[in-house]
């Protein structure tokens, strides 16, 4: 247990704590860093651009998610079925882009967005009117949900397939005995099985949504007018940090921000364990 | 059948209740760790420096023939060139170089670098915008010190003028931007279409290059901050005024008025490619016509020979199209070498940084490799003004980028914050770029985001 908590109190403990305290204080060009008690959380509390950093990821979160780990159920269900042929090969194609690092996949992605040299603009030339353009207030958000999906299908799909894996082949035999189709099995056996990883897998997606800053701000380089300097609230930070030289504020927003996650994410699994759900 | 299943998860299920409680726990946790990474980056004063304080002429020679080691900021592409002769001409002097890659990265890593006090560099390369950011917290040394003001005939005015403020020295000018308007001549040509002089002229050839081939423009613009603020000095506007403390923020001046109106039929029409500059995209379409011409500082000459190999022989330079035919111009990027106030090797700094901005040498090694100098002699040599590109079809480009640099307006200055206003451009200004919507609003709403920033800083900003 000791090596255990040395670890955890020199890599969570330390910095969290670290966090809390830059969070007390304010920087200034004019007058630098004076102490400042709980104004930078007041002012957090009530900060339009905090809060529409916020809302975008909760969008995100609400839209995406579900749509990510449908996909990876439905694959994970698939590749178990084993009525698929092939199914070491989509296991590890359906995995492979997790296997790409974010900030490639994103440059890829933003590449073939593009309507002049890209290939949506090669799709909108061949059906000959403008069906998709990414690059608009309308589609960005939906653009990157896209590459967020494509990244984390397989990674997630994974996590349900090995839950799967878990059931005894009895269980399915006695089942096949009692005159269980295949979609009887799937509702009564495979379905409950994976409840447990889906809980874990949202859990993880919801933190992954309220951190989204790699694909957004790789995009942004793209497209600067699109992506705000507070379209998420870790971008946000970031941005205050490094541009805005309020180290402080950021600290805050990052405190508050993994606040609201850890509150999301405990009710999540509260609900998701709930036996009687 | 599921009953079956659960009957004996139970125990199974309160053990794993206590996995994923903790999963959670640390899940969040590490929201917080990264969040706490973004904060770690900052926080103490900056470092005061502690070397010998003034120095003469004589000072700064012994202790470059005494020798020791510094260390060099910069992302010069001339920078290596220019350490090893340096390094001939002193061998007692041993200079580290590091690359910062680029104007943004090296703010960045300077202000954490001189938060945390520790592997401040001695001599460091700061774009002039972003001079006023690391001086007003007291953060670089002031040269007069060293004896540089006696250095101040060396340079073209707007550059002196961008290294000296609040009563101090605060580098030495490394080169200069005047802008200029480069142009494909074939483009040009196919379209029928003269070199504007006036922005009025520059519209219309916009217009007349857009209904020859719909899918070329004569410039590119998504909203660039370094663009918009060259274009308002060079309309006469001085949008930002510093005075210590006191701030004046005025984004409705006359000269930002006139360059807004001028600008947003571009816009409203349609005439602008929206190409980020710098993408690879901008550089294909600056080879193969698609964008017709672009005003950028004196420097850009180097940077159509390394990255648009395509347009060579196309290009031509001109004077950057004027309001009303008078001529008057602006600077466009541009830097300068600094000393860190944490520095803790000044003297021999200096002497670095006099030979690397004030020797032949080291000035001839810059011009080399297409650097665009900042000193006058260089400037009115006639080795220099009689340069024929070979790159620009024969043209003698530095007749027309030499006389770009007399014709700046005086008087301009950046936030002190500058690359904090920057950052925030695209929320504001940027938005009119996308929606076609009105730049005077998006520059009163840059206005309005500056303000509250300053305030907060503590300065006293009128605006």
């Amino acid at each position: 247990m000791t090596p255990f908590l040395v670890v955890f109190a020199l890599f969570i403990v330390t910095p969290l704590v670290y966090s809390m305290y830059l969070s007390l204080f304010r920087n200034q060009l004019m007058g630098g860093t004076t102490f400042a008690g709980l104004d930078n959380y007041v002012t957090a509390f009530t900060d339009p651009k905090l809060w529409d950093g916020a809302g975008r990821v909760g969008l995100f979160l609400l839209v995406q998610v579900p749509i990510m780990l449908g996909l990876s159920l439905i694959a994970a269900l698939a590749i178990d079925s084993g009525r698929l042929h092939g199914k070491e090969f989509f296991r590890v194609a359906l995995f492979l882009p997790y296997a790409v690092p974010g900030v490639v996949a994103v440059l890829m992605w933003g590449f073939m967005y593009d309507d002049r040299l890209g290939l949506t603009g090669s799709l909108n030339d061949l059906v000959g009117f403008p069906l998709v353009d990414p690059y608009t207030k309308q589609w960005i958000l939906t653009a990157i949900g896209n590459i967020v999906t494509w990244e984390f299908v397989g990674y997630n799909m994974l996590i349900l397939y090995s839950a799967l894996k878990t059931v005894p082949v009895e269980i399915y035999e006695a089942a096949s005995i009692d005159g269980a189709n295949q979609f009887r099995i799937v509702r009564s056996i495979k379905l409950p099985a994976v409840r447990g990883a889906l809980v874990i897998a949202t859990i993880f997606s919801i933190l992954g949504s309220f951190q989204l800053f790699n694909e957004p701000n790789i995009l942004k380089e793209i497209q600067p007018a699109l992506i705000s300097s507070f379209y998420t609230p870790n971008i946000y930070a970031y941005n205050l940090s490094f541009e805005g030289n309020q180290v402080s504020y950021a600290a805050t927003v990052a405190i508050v921000m993994g606040l609201v996650t850890a509150i999301i994410a405990y009710v999540v699994q509260l609900r998701g364990t709930r036996k009687d759900a | 059948m599921p009953e079956d299943l659960n009957y004996d998860d139970v125990e199974e299920g309160k053990t794993m209740t206590i996995t994923r409680n903790r999963r959670v726990a640390i899940g969040a946790l590490a929201t917080l760790l990264a969040a706490s990474l973004t904060a770690c980056s900052g926080g103490g004063e900056g470092g005061g420096g502690g070397a010998a304080e003034g120095a003469t002429a004589e000072d700064i020679e012994a202790a470059l023939q005494e020798g020791g080691s510094i260390t060099y900021w910069t992302w010069t592409p001339q920078a290596e060139t220019q350490v090893a002769a340096f390094e001939k001409a002193y061998p007692n002097v041993d200079v580290t170089l590091v690359d910062t890659t680029g104007a943004g990265d090296a703010n960045t890593k300077l202000q954490n670098t001189l938060a945390s006090g520790k592997g401040v560099p001695d001599v460091v390369q700061i774009e002039y915008q972003s001079v006023p950011q690391f001086q007003l917290p007291g953060q670089l040394t002031d040269l007069t010190e060293y004896g540089f003001d006696e250095l101040e005939s060396l340079y073209t005015p707007s550059t002196w003028g961008a290294v000296t403020q609040n009563g101090g020295i605060w580098g030495l000018p490394q080169d200069s931007g005047p802008m200029a308007f480069f142009y494909n001549s074939e483009v040009f040509d196919a379209a029928g279409v003269e070199v504007p002089t006036t922005w009025e002229e520059y519209v219309e050839a916009a217009r007349t290059i857009k209904e020859h081939d719909p899918d070329t423009c004569i410039g590119n613009d998504s909203g660039d901050p370094g663009f918009t603020t060259s274009m308002i000095w060079q309309a006469g506007g001085t949008p930002f005024q510093t005075d210590g403390e006191a701030v004046t923020i005025d984004l409705a001046d006359e000269g930002s008025t006139k360059w807004a109106e001028m600008y947003q039929p571009l816009i409203d029409d349609e005439l602008l490619c929206q190409l980020p500059g710098w993408s690879d995209e901008w550089y294909q379409a600056l080879g193969d016509g698609t964008i017709a011409s672009v005003v950028l500082g004196a420097w850009a000459p180097g940077v159509f020979e390394d990255g648009v190999p395509d347009g060579k022989g196309k290009w031509r330079v001109a004077p950057t199209p004027t309001y009303d035919g008078t001529p008057a111009n602006a600077e466009n990027g541009g830097s300068t070498e600094s000393i860190p106030e944490a520095s803790e090797n000044k003297l021999l700094a200096a002497g670095f940084l006099k030979w690397l901005n004030g020797s032949d040498e080291s000035i001839k090694a810059f011009m080399e490799t297409g650097g665009f100098p900042a000193t006058v002699k260089e400037l009115e040599s006639e080795e220099f003004l009689s340069y024929e590109s070979e790159y620009f079809g024969g043209q003698k480009i530095n007749e027309v980028l030499g006389a770009a640099g007399a014709d700046v307006n005086e008087g301009w200055q950046y936030l002190p914050w500058q690359s904090y206003a920057n950052s925030i451009y695209a929320d504001t200004v940027g938005q009119a770029y996308l929606d076609k919507s009105s730049l005077l609003d998006g520059l009163a709403a840059w206005q309005e985001e500056n303000v509250k920033y300053g305030t907060d800083q503590g300065f006293t900003v009128n605006g």
